[in-house]
């Protein structure tokens, strides 16, 4: 499904999407599941990172609306309350949009890519509210997560085998640039 | 030559030592710094942890307070200095000179730098930094030729230090009132120069506008690499034509002058971009490393491009070769 060649694309912003037909194939699936352990991880990050809270300043009641443009659904995101919803289609009254392929996504959120570089070569769109956006960009960069960590974390007892299996895949889709460390 | 790197949050902090910067530059979350972004910067109490940090791994911090104070507010960055010296900062970066004279009289001790953003572009100006002030090193402009660097340089009585790689900044830095004409809001008072509260991109069937302050910028079609919304690299149309006026979007790279710059005496080189994340700062940091070290043993760099950082998706030397009057 995804392919790697060149281990430096996580940070260069060429990274992988998800083929069209499989995109298609997806789009009858129930969005509550995902809705449900998206949520979960939401609140996870969020409870394990309140500095998020600071960076985002005047902007943690805002709205995102984000669109991975290799998937059939998008996403609603506050952080204050925690709120993450999956829908087709995202509602008009958003304080914000960011629209980049499901991969550059999971790599903004890691740090392993630089916003400012994926809007340079146009594989990231943003409209709405641009201060809104930095201060979530600044903020999550700054929080150095661990998208492994967070999603494992909500299988219980079979937490090490999925971390396992995240990892791989993580490894396939990002390459081998994770870095540990908290500051 | 010494590394200079910038770091908007502690975690890029991190990573530029890890990547091995000599020294990270960077300043508090309000308007005493240049790079004032939502969400970017230092609490106080993350700036004195990331100092212990760096100094824990053989690294120095440099703290900008390199915005010039308001009338009436200038208390403000009187506790920055005080703040960034008991934070144990190795130097302070300064641009104006009542809180150069506020420094050197608080704190006689305490290293300074003069700022870019003060624009002290020959032998003269600088020699009034070290006599009035006691400044060791100054930022130059990124408008000097390396010729020109290694004459200041030669004449200066302090360190010099030179941008190479990042946002290319062709104006006179701190008397530059573009994006404060269009937004009321600049880097020289506020620390922003073209404020996202005044950035608008609107996706149309042509492309994306950037619109700054109410003034459309710039078009980019749809496949077309992009640029910061600033307006010294907008795209005007005229009676004469449609093109750049100043500048095209395009970043500072003086990967191939390091020698020269070397040659010319320069004692630090600076690395541009505490607005970028964390895979910015790695990479670019890594890169000069790697060509410093290169450079230091004699061989010749094997080094990757950073084209995917550069605005534009372009890069030049810009005045560093110069080929104009």
């Amino acid at each position: 499904m995804w392919s790697m060649s060149d281990p430096s694309a996580a940070r260069s912003g060429s990274l992988p999407v998800i083929p069209p037909l499989l995109a298609v194939a997806m789009r009858p699936l129930p969005l509550l599941p995902l809705q449900l352990i998206l949520s979960g991880v939401l609140q996870r990050i969020l409870q394990r990172n309140p500095a998020i809270f600071d960076r985002l300043g005047e902007h943690s009641r805002a709205r995102f609306g984000i669109e991975p443009t290799d998937l059939p659904f998008s996403f609603v995101v506050e952080a204050s309350p925690p709120r993450l919803g999956v829908v087709h289609v995202l509602p008009r009254d958003l304080d914000a949009r960011i629209r980049t392929s499901l991969a550059s996504l999971l790599a903004l959120l890691e740090g392993k890519v630089d916003g400012d570089a994926l809007m340079f070569s146009r594989d990231l769109v943003i409209e709405g509210n641009v201060e809104a956006i930095l201060a979530l960009r600044n903020a999550i960069d700054d929080a150095q997560l661990d998208l492994v960590e967070e999603l494992s974390s909500l299988f219980g007892p079979l937490g090490r085998p999925a971390r396992r299996a995240l990892a791989m895949a993580r490894e396939r889709v990002l390459g081998a640039s994770h870095r540990h460390g908290g500051f | 030559m010494e590394l200079i790197c910038p770091a908007g949050t502690p975690a890029a902090l991190k990573s530029a030592i890890e990547a091995g910067a000599d020294a990270i530059y960077c300043g508090f979350n309000d308007e005493t710094n240049a790079r004032n972004f939502p969400g970017l910067n230092f609490s106080r109490d993350e700036m004195r942890r990331g100092i212990a940090l760096a100094h824990r791994s053989g690294a120095k911090v440099l703290v900008a307070i390199n915005t010039f104070p308001r009338a009436g507010g200038v208390d403000l960055w009187h506790r920055a200095v005080d703040d960034a010296v008991s934070a144990g900062a190795d130097a302070l970066i300064l641009a104006d000179i009542g809180l150069m004279d506020y420094a050197a009289r608080r704190h006689p001790n305490q290293r300074l730098h003069v700022s870019v953003q003060a624009a002290a572009a020959n032998p003269d100006a600088i020699a009034f930094y070290v006599e009035a002030f006691g400044a060791r090193r100054v930022v130059l402009p990124r408008v000097l030729s390396v010729p020109e660097i290694a004459e200041i340089t030669r004449e200066a009585a302090c360190e010099t230090e030179v941008f190479v790689f990042g946002g290319l900044c062709v104006m006179a830095e701190g008397r530059c009132s573009l994006s404060s004409y269009a937004t009321g809001k600049s880097p020289n008072m506020q620390g922003v120069c073209s404020p996202a509260s005044h950035v608008v991109y609107q996706q149309t069937p042509q492309g994306t506008n950037s619109r700054l302050g109410g003034f459309t910028i710039n078009r980019f079609g749809p496949d077309e690499p992009a640029g910061y919304p600033t307006l010294c690299k907008g795209r005007f149309s005229t009676e004469l034509g449609t093109g750049y006026i100043f500048e095209d979007p395009v970043s500072l790279d003086a990967t191939t002058l390091l020698k020269g710059l070397r040659d010319a005496g320069v004692t630090a080189l600076k690395i541009e971009g505490r607005q970028r994340g964390r895979a910015y700062v790695d990479s670019v940091v890594r890169h000069f490393r790697g060509a410093l070290d290169a450079l230091a043993g004699g061989r010749e760099a094997d080094i990757a491009s950073l084209k995917p950082f550069t605005e534009g998706q372009a890069s030049t030397v810009g005045a560093y070769r110069k080929t104009w009057k």
